[in-house]
């Protein structure tokens, strides 16, 4: 499904990624772990298509490189990305936001556009199964959200827009324990053998309740370990700083 | 793809010209013209009286120039004051008798005028360049005993209302535009609620520029009498043309006491080509007067179009108790300019107001606004909330924000806030990882950030007034 081989990425000429190489299969939850600054916000970036990168090497998603699609077209394809900070968009309507969204991706791909009442009723039950409280959803997106909500928030879209590739860049930090395992449902329940997740995060906790298939450990722009769930583990014992 | 849809929609859709005869006055500006325009409307002496003593008195004045816009001088005696569709020299009285080319005209803006065609719900008022060609749901409305015609009608048939009112908000000694406009005004809508009348649908006049190197001076007088309430609309479009036209409005209303008059306006004149060459001048005074007690007048208006938009809908609080709003969103785009505020004059007690502005511009315009708030020793126990935020894309652009703030008493209570922010990359990155296209994710955070504003728009009106914001901003990422 994803094929990474030799990124590089740098930003106003500092380099961030360094030969970076990942393959992800479908049905396949892949984590990367790493401290801060070890470039896993770069690499969630660059999936996703932001501006400002000098990129080289090859991405390929679905044998295609991404490196010739918009940010729009990649999550046409099935990319999603939840953001590390959920942006607030003031004055627009949450529910509205989240139609506009998955109605654009649907007409992208050929598919009959959801009206009123049938995204209501999808969104509805959604946020139930994520305990996403529905009247935020009348609300401004994001707009006085505490932490917690913002990241639901993201599952919430994550979940109504079905994804291929789902890309959780820290979605654990500032979560509390109940919050956190929400989020660990809504994924669980979106694992299918069709739909790959690459999990970002600094802490094992979050892989408790979302067992991995593969565990990476990523330090200064290159991955230096892999292996299984046990990885994880090891490294919470450690530190990044011994683990070298 | 993208492309050739975003292009097509970058058109101005409203720039066709109709191929129609008309009637011109010569060009100029002289007493023989404004009697001739005076004639030609078959005015009573008064009128003509009153058109003279205006032309006069603007012998003596000097347009404004302290406005942030400049535009070359403009030259007066190079304007036709005066040009009307042959086929309506005089008003038809029914649309049997109307030019099937207006018709079609109308039908091609979208405001179809024929009787099994008609918005629902919505009474029009259409003005042609100098004359009103039609008015629909006439009848209608007489039935409760509203009044809806065209201003010259009404100078016609309903002397004493027009002659009480005229000039009563907007004196013509007002200023260099608005005593241009008493001398030369040709046509616009005049509306009378009797008292304690709910007007039972939507009041709207649809103004087209059509001939070219034409000024259209619309004159509109709106009267709410006691205890009545209207919802009034207006729309504007003209030609696609290299040349630039004036349209200079006095706008007035009055309401009395409990009275309240809503007055909308989506403003969407040809606003020149992406360079900047030709469109509209829309140089445009619009006043109301909350003359008796409880009374409310509330502007709402949405300025897409025009070259240079420069007006500034106000009110003046005269009546205990009354109140006045302005909601604004204008819009300006490559090289379009606009200054455009409004004046909020609170003269009775308890009198309250309310501002919201908000700004877009994109391109290589200039958008600044001006805004008076002035309450006098009288206004006890006043307030106002001014509310202007600026929403800036791109570098090349511009945004400005000048209040006027005069409290003359010391219980009254003047709040003011002003926000200038950019839409954030962040923010575009975030919409087009849910599968927005660029366009369509700055017309999603634009009309969020207009959101305040559109919700006063009548229902009929907000989701074209919602696309109207998009398409205008069509061009300015990427």
């Amino acid at each position: 499904m994803l094929k990474i081989k030799n990124l590089k990425a740098d930003i106003e000429n500092k380099s961030i990624l360094k030969n970076f190489n990942l393959e992800i299969k479908p049905g396949e939850v892949h984590a990367i772990m790493g401290p801060n600054g070890s470039g896993k916000s770069t690499l969630s970036n660059i999936l996703s298509g932001k501006k400002g990168y000098d990129v080289s090497g090859e991405v390929l998603f679905e044998n295609k490189s991404l490196f010739d699609l918009e940010t729009e077209e990649r999550a046409h394809k099935g990319i999603f990305l939840a953001f590390q900070y959920p942006l607030e968009i003031p004055g627009v309507n949450t529910n509205i936001f989240l139609k506009t969204s998955l109605n654009a991706i649907r007409k992208a791909r050929g598919e009959k556009e959801l009206d009123a009442i049938e995204f209501l009723k999808l969104v509805k039950l959604k946020a139930q199964n994520l305990k996403f409280d529905e009247e935020k959803l009348n609300r401004q997106l994001n707009v006085g959200f505490s932490g917690g909500e913002k990241k639901k928030n993201e599952i919430l879209q994550m979940s109504i827009l079905n994804p291929k590739l789902s890309i959780l860049d820290e979605t654990d930090s500032g979560l509390d324990i109940d919050a956190l395992k929400i989020v660990a449902d809504g994924v669980n329940s979106l694992r299918k053998k069709d739909n790959s997740f690459l999990i970002i995060t600094h802490y094992q906790r979050l892989l408790d309740y979302i067992k991995p298939d593969y565990v990476h450990v990523l330090m200064e722009g290159k991955i230096i370990k892999s292996g299984g769930p046990e990885l994880a583990l090891e490294l919470e014992k450690k530190g990044y700083e011994n683990f070298n | 793809m993208r492309e050739k849809e975003i292009a097509k929609l970058k058109d101005y859709k409203y720039g066709f010209a109709t191929d129609i005869e008309s009637i011109k006055a010569p060009k100029g500006l002289n007493k023989e013209i404004i009697k001739f325009i005076s004639e030609a409307k078959k005015e009573p002496k008064w009128m003509l009286d009153w058109r003279m003593k205006a032309y006069e008195r603007l012998k003596n004045l000097k347009e404004p120039n302290w406005q942030k816009p400049k535009y070359p001088k403009i030259d007066y005696q190079d304007i036709y004051y005066y040009s009307a569709p042959k086929s309506v020299s005089e008003k038809p009285k029914n649309l049997d008798e109307l030019d099937p080319k207006l018709l079609e005209t109308y039908k091609k803006l979208g405001i179809p005028l024929q009787e099994q065609q008609r918005l629902n719900g919505i009474a029009v008022d259409a003005v042609f360049d100098s004359v009103s060609v039609a008015t629909t749901f006439k009848d209608k409305l007489n039935d409760v005993g509203v009044i809806f015609c065209s201003i010259s009608e009404a100078i016609q048939k309903h002397p004493g209302l027009v002659k009480k009112y005229i000039g009563s908000v907007i004196p013509l000694t007002d200023h260099y535009f608005a005593t241009l406009n008493s001398a030369v005004f040709t046509d616009g809508s005049f509306v009378y609620i009797p008292p304690g009348v709910k007007c039972p649908m939507e009041l709207s006049t649809y103004f087209r520029i059509n001939a070219s190197q034409t000024g259209q001076f619309e004159r509109t007088l709106i009267i709410a009498d006691k205890g009545s309430y209207v919802s009034y609309l207006e729309g504007c479009t003209a030609p696609m043309r290299d040349e630039n036209q004036l349209h200079a409005a006095n706008v007035e209303l009055v309401a009395l006491d409990d009275a309240e008059i809503k007055y909308s306006t989506v403003q969407n004149w040809y606003p020149g080509d992406k360079d900047g060459k030709g469109g509209i001048y829309n140089f445009v005074t619009k006043r109301g007067l909350c003359k008796g007690v409880n009374s409310k007048i509330s502007w709402t208006q949405v300025e897409t179009g025009s070259a240079i938009t420069w007006k500034y809908p106000s009110c003046v609080l005269k009546g205990d108790n009354s109140s006045g709003e302005f909601y604004s969103i204008a819009i300006t785009n490559n090289h379009q300019k606009a200054d455009t505020g409004t004046k909020m004059i609170h003269l009775g007690k308890n009198t309250k107001s309310k501002i919201i502005s908000k700004g877009i511009s994109a391109g290589f315009s200039d958008m600044t606004y001006r805004g008076l708030v002035d309450i006098s020793l009288k206004a006890k126990n006043s307030r106002n909330y001014t509310q202007c935020d600026s929403l800036l894309m791109g570098n090349k652009c511009g945004a400005h924000t000048v209040p006027y703030i005069k409290n003359k008493n010391s219980e009254s209570n003047i709040a003011h806030e002003a926000t200038t922010s950019k839409i954030s990359e962040d923010q575009l990155h975030y919409c087009q990882q849910r599968g927005l296209n660029p366009e369509e994710a700055v017309g999603l955070i634009v009309n969020g950030f207009c959101k305040e504003v559109l919700q006063q728009l009548p229902m009929e009106f907000a989701v074209e007034a919602q696309k109207l914001v998009g398409i205008s901003l069509e061009g300015s990422v990427g």
